[in-house]
């Protein structure tokens, strides 16, 4: 067998022998530093720069740009938004991923794709979409304005932007839960005569639990940090539909960067506790797949 | 008749997986369900416990028509392949419940769930989770909840030989037992045998014979039950004048009915005798090809005149007496057969 690293005899004694060297072993040492370097200078360097930036003259400045009511109030916007989005999604989500799995249906498979789409579609493009729709001469915006509802440019359209964006996450983690699990232990949940509801909550929803948390997760954190969607739905009106995303950018946009970089920074680290509990899940789905259940 | 079903149908698209079939199963009877993959036994299963729905047909339970009932009204124990058990919840929890969904008071439920750890003999095991359970003892606590009537998927498919033996000789004893109503499907002829009152073989979804075992293995109704059911050599010849003549001449006069016209002949290794020497009786010569030892039985492969190749099953004994080897020239004497007409070469 002759390879790269296993020569064969005549080759090895032929040729003059260089000095011992490890081979392997640097390769791969050096392999790591490479890939770790490059995490350090696409995410730990910026991160700590930022860090740096917001809190290199002292905790005052940071705290007097988090005190004005604009700060408040977008931050109060992006959890509302977050909480909405996330909690509509959660329950539109168990039940597609439900009927996606168990019924069979014309357009199915074509469904299924399309789950994928707001990852395929621009944030920007899907913004523009719910205006094209619900704007004060969209189709359906139209009949919405005469009763006295406002999508665009007010809190529905914002909490719509949101959930069309993090619709595939909830979808996508349950669904490969579900089709493990199969339809045994349902139909023998039946056969023992439960309902269909005293099934779900009792067999199908404590087995999915780890995956819908997961994906709940994915859910708020995407939530929190959208911004495309929003810039177009909303109208970005200070104090009115300006979410933290949106007031970041405006900080940039009017060269207020300070409070830009503020408020930054307290989303960077909302986003970071969000890591940390992704992590924590995923531990725990690992344990659960092992010992427990 | 605790359960009955009568000229069921059932088709999937294109696919017609049970076939106008009817069958009884007395009260506390444990009949078997038996045929090849696809012979429809699954579906007819899951058609009487209400999780499939006939296209035509009516299903009976204890005297009360059920087709029109759902599976959660049907009283209905299921027992999967494999042993659908809830992951999430312990033993115990398990068992109860089939008797918490009928809302009955926590103290009964107790008491009942200590009653059925025991019957199933895993009394202790109640704070486990199925994953820290064997096979054989995940099935058993599946068989645990007393429904009135029982349907078994191929309970034990999922498990190797010698667990599969101890839980079928379980199942026969906790049915001797308790008596509960069950219909077993299985592809499996021998676990069919050792377990059942009752053996109805199905292929393509309709009914071949019905009966106790012992019957349809020495009088099978089809050539495809005398195949089905054991090994067995398959032979072709005639019959003519009531005499049945198989290739190159020989007469096999254990074969007594069958219609004239060309003929498929049955016989089980077991009902060759093997001998050395001609005495009288009818008997052909053949060529010795193989030997196996199988335990207490020996199976030998044999070479006939006309080409065919027949298996024959002797005893060590028998065996050693003759001392049969590769390549010896023996007599193999024909004691039962079936006859069946050829269709396909009839027609």
């Amino acid at each position: 067998m002759a390879t790269e690293v296993c020569r064969p005899a005549a080759a090895r004694t032929a040729a003059p022998r260089p000095a011992p060297r490890r081979r392997l072993p640097l390769g791969r040492w050096a392999l790591d530093a490479v890939v770790l370097g490059s995490f350090a200078i696409v995410i730990l360097v910026p991160a700590g720069a930022l860090a740096h930036q917001v809190l290199a003259g002292g905790w005052r400045p940071f705290a007097e740009a988090l005190a004005a009511a604009e700060v408040r109030h977008a931050f109060g916007l992006t959890l509302a938004i977050t909480a909405l989005a996330s909690i509509i999604n959660t329950l539109f989500g168990v039940a597609f991923a439900l009927v996606l799995v168990r019924q069979r249906f014309w357009g199915r498979a074509l469904t299924d794709g399309l789950v994928d789409m707001p990852f395929a579609v621009s944030p920007v493009v899907a913004g523009l979409m719910l205006v094209v729709l619900y704007g004060p001469e969209g189709w359906l915006g139209r009949g919405l304005e005469g009763a006295g509802i406002r999508v665009i440019y007010a809190m529905p359209g914002m909490v719509l932007a949101t959930m069309f964006v993090t619709l595939p996450f909830i979808v996508r983690e349950v669904v490969p839960v579900l089709l493990e699990l199969g339809t045994d232990q349902i139909e023998v949940a039946y056969t023992l005569g439960a309902s269909r509801w005293q099934t779900f909550w009792r067999v199908t929803l404590p087995l999915i639990r780890w995956g819908l948390a997961y994906g709940v997760t994915l859910t708020i954190a995407r939530s929190l940090g959208e911004f495309g969607a929003l810039l177009v739905v909303s109208g970005d009106l200070i104090d009115d539909t300006q979410t933290a995303t949106l007031y970041i950018h405006d900080g940039i946009e009017s060269f207020q960067p300070d409070r830009a970089y503020a408020a930054s920074l307290v989303l960077a680290g909302l986003s970071f506790g969000l890591l940390v509990g992704m992590d924590r899940i995923r531990a725990r789905l690992a344990v659960r797949d092992g010992v427990q259940e | 008749m605790a359960m009955r079903v009568e000229n069921l149908s059932k088709r999937f698209g294109s696919f017609q997986a049970v076939d106008d079939v009817s069958l009884a199963v007395p009260a506390g009877e444990l009949a078997v369900v038996l045929g090849p993959s696809g012979s429809g036994k699954s579906t007819l299963l899951r058609i009487i416990a209400g999780l499939e729905a006939a296209d035509s047909g009516t299903v009976e339970l204890t005297g009360e028509d059920v087709t029109d009932l759902p599976v959660q009204c049907r009283g209905v124990g299921f027992v999967f392949q494999h042993y659908a058990l809830f992951r999430h919840m312990t033993v115990g929890r398990n068992i109860a419940f089939g008797l918490e969904v009928q809302k009955l008071p926590r103290a009964e439920i107790r008491a009942r769930v200590a009653e059925l750890l025991e019957l199933i003999q895993m009394t202790g095991y109640a704070d486990r989770y199925p994953s820290q359970l064997s096979g054989g003892q995940r099935q058993r606590v599946a068989l645990a909840p007393r429904p009135k009537v029982l349907l078994l998927d191929e309970p034990f498919g999922a498990l190797d030989a010698k667990v599969r033996e101890e839980l079928r000789a379980w199942l026969r004893r906790l049915h001797d037992e308790v008596h509960v109503t069950s219909l077993f499907v299985t592809h499996d002829q021998e676990e069919a045998f050792e377990v059942a009152g009752q053996v109805i073989v199905l292929n393509k979804g309709r009914v071949e014979q019905m009966g106790p075992p012992q019957q349809l293995y020495e009088l099978p109704a089809s050539p495809f039950v005398a195949a089905f059911l054991g090994s067995v050599n398959v032979l072709h010849g005639r019959r003519l004048d009531g005499q049945t003549i198989l290739g190159d001449g020989m007469l096999a006069p254990a074969c007594h009915d069958g219609p004239d016209g060309q003929a498929v002949v049955y016989i089980r290794p077991h009902e060759f005798e093997v001998t050395r020497r001609l005495n009288g009786r009818t008997s052909w010569p053949a060529r010795v090809l193989q030997v196996d030892p199988l335990g207490g039985l020996v199976r030998l492969d044999v070479l006939l005149r006309d080409g065919a190749k027949v298996r024959a099953q002797v005893s060590r004994e028998r065996r050693s007496e003759l001392n049969i080897q590769v390549g010896d020239e023996i007599y193999v004497v024909p004691r039962q057969c079936k006859v069946f007409g050829d269709r396909a070469a009839n027609s």
